[in-house]
């Protein structure tokens, strides 16, 4: 029996010491990883508390980030709990194996702190690696701070293990901004985290060899199709389990998520969408902008998949012009979130004036100024009622002025 | 036995994760339809082993390689009054062509040849290589 951890009701944590917390708590079978920077204290933290005796489990020692997922395929399909970390460079490694994770329907959950992907070659965070993983039929939650990490993490075992689901979870963080920031974090004890997590409950495990089962078989034009179809499904319907994990979650610890969650948009003009640390700097920017007597929201999708767009429509019935900032280079379009939002507002009939801003690659300091500036340009859009600034702006770029129409 | 076209369902209805069970009933043994004795691949055969009774040894080297079952054996007691398998035939229902008893057949003159689909039986063992 794994020893019990000795939590105060306040600890100073990172994100990673967070995440790895959270791991311990879920009392995972298999952790199989190949540590990575800015998750390598994740990994780092969970081997200590196993060596420690804190942890029931086994840590696998793997020679690649796709061996690392491959293990993890294969420790759940035996029917054992199963996370793993990663970022940037081991996410593109290990995504041919995340196709293979959703597929089986095998639900792992990955603490990942996102990171850029090189060329060229860049440590810090942003959120290519998670855009990266998008279509991989994995459910992406976002955490904002190392509280969320923690909280997050917790819910994912949830999410991932109920029934209606069996998909595997990841849970973001941003690269150092959330990862390697101290703040404080108000842990469960080890006995409520586990009982909110519950018991794992093997479905179809290779390891009963009584009845044994295929795993990874083959489906050519008479059956992929229905399989995935299948799946998207059980994503799809996924928000409604998650909406239940989230107010149980509350009940527990008065922490309340969302699908989507917003800042100051009930009386908004105008609203920025955007995912990971820069939404806390973004509510500051929002309070110095209402100040200035621009009224201005916030939205965040909790749930970058299953993308919530109906939420998202929803909450932003009301607003004039919305500005969706990606942490990632679209690459020879415009960002994903504006992509996705756009989407979800036309599906609903609504017309706001979009506009989409790169921000923050690579780690590139975002400020409260910066997003001032995005949101004085998207208040000029609401008040001439038509798009005056560029369809895409870049946010904090040295060099002359770079924009696309 | 069912073919692939036989076992087509729609997307609600098809195996969660695309796990399959080998038995219907782990308990008294009930092969799955996912179970590969009740799956037939001979479509995919494109040319056949023919098997000359003259010829076999009875080593059953086939029967153990065959990796679908194919070959049909009668239980029948030898000169020093043992139990035995003796091969007597091939199933043409299960057999997918991969060649595997061909190579692992030991006789000098091999008991079992790979002969085009079209070739009928009878006429693969008159064209059989005689000793020199």
């Amino acid at each position: 029996m794994a020893e019990r951890y000795e939590l105060k009701q306040k600890e100073v944590w990172d994100g990673n010491m967070a995440a790895a917390h959270a791991l311990r708590q879920a009392q995972v079978d298999v952790v199989a990883a190949y540590p990575i920077t800015p998750s390598t204290p994740i990994v780092q933290n969970y081997a200590q508390f196993l060596a420690d005796g804190y942890v029931d489990g086994e840590f696998v020692m793997v020679e690649s980030e796709h061996s690392a997922m491959s293990a993890c395929v294969g420790a759940a399909a035996a029917g054992g709990r199963v996370a793993t970390a990663t970022s940037s460079q081991g996410y593109a490694l290990m995504v041919e194996v995340l196709y293979q994770a959703s597929g089986m329907r095998l639900p792992i959950v990955m603490t990942v702190v996102n990171r850029a992907l090189a060329s060229p070659l860049n440590i810090h965070g942003d959120h290519a690696d998670l855009y990266l993983g998008r279509d991989a039929g994995w459910i992406h939650v976002i955490a904002n701070n190392p509280q969320e990490a923690y909280d997050m993490t917790l819910c994912a075992f949830r999410i991932a293990e109920d029934e209606r689901v069996r998909l595997p979870v990841t849970t973001n963080q941003d690269g150092f901004l959330v990862s390697h920031t101290a703040q404080v974090v108000e842990p469960l004890q080890d006995e409520d985290a586990y009982k909110f997590i519950g018991e794992y409950k093997p479905l179809n495990p290779m390891l009963d060899t009584k009845n044994p089962v295929t795993y990874g078989a083959q489906t050519e034009e008479e059956w992929h199709f229905e399989h995935k179809a299948n799946q998207h499904k059980a994503l799809m319907e996924s928000p409604e389990v998650i909406k239940e994990v989230f107010d149980e979650f509350e009940k527990l610890t008065g922490r309340k998520y969302n699908l989507v969650e917003s800042y100051k948009l009930d009386d908004a003009d105008i609203a920025l969408v955007l995912m990971g640390s820069a939404y806390e700097t973004a509510m500051l920017a929002v309070d110095k902008a209402r100040e200035e007597g621009i009224k201005v929201g916030l939205l965040m999708p909790r749930v970058f998949r299953p993308f919530p767009y109906n939420e998202v429509a929803e909450k932003l019935k009301n607003v004039k012009a919305v500005a969706a900032l990606d942490r990632s280079m679209p690459m020879g379009t415009t960002g994903a979130l504006y992509n996705e939002v756009a989407g979800a507002l036309a599906a609903n009939g609504q017309s706001a004036i979009m506009t989409n801003y790169i921000y923050g690659l690579g780690g590139r300091d975002t400020t409260v100024e910066h997003i001032l500036e995005v949101i004085k340009e998207t208040n000029e859009n609401a008040k001439a009622g038509k798009r005056v600034t560029p369809l895409q702006g870049f946010v904090n770029l040295r060099g002359p002025k770079l924009s696309f129409n | 036995m069912a073919t692939p076209k036989e076992m087509l369902t729609t997307w609600d209805k098809v195996q969660f994760g695309a796990v399959l069970p080998s038995f219907e009933d782990p308990e008294r043994k009930i092969r799955s339809k996912f179970h590969s004795y009740n799956y037939t691949v001979a479509d995919w055969r494109v040319e056949k082993p023919v098997f000359n009774r003259e010829l076999c040894i009875d080593c059953d080297f086939c029967w153990v390689a065959c990796p679908d079952s194919c070959f049909e054996v009668e239980e029948v007691v030898n000169k020093r009054g043992k139990k035995q398998a003796k091969i007597v035939g091939i199933n043409y229902n299960l057999c997918k062509g991969c060649a595997v008893c061909v190579d692992v057949c030991p006789t000098p003159i091999k008991s079992l040849l790979m002969f085009p689909e079209y070739v009928d039986n009878d006429e693969a063992l008159k064209q059989w290589p005689k000793k020199d």
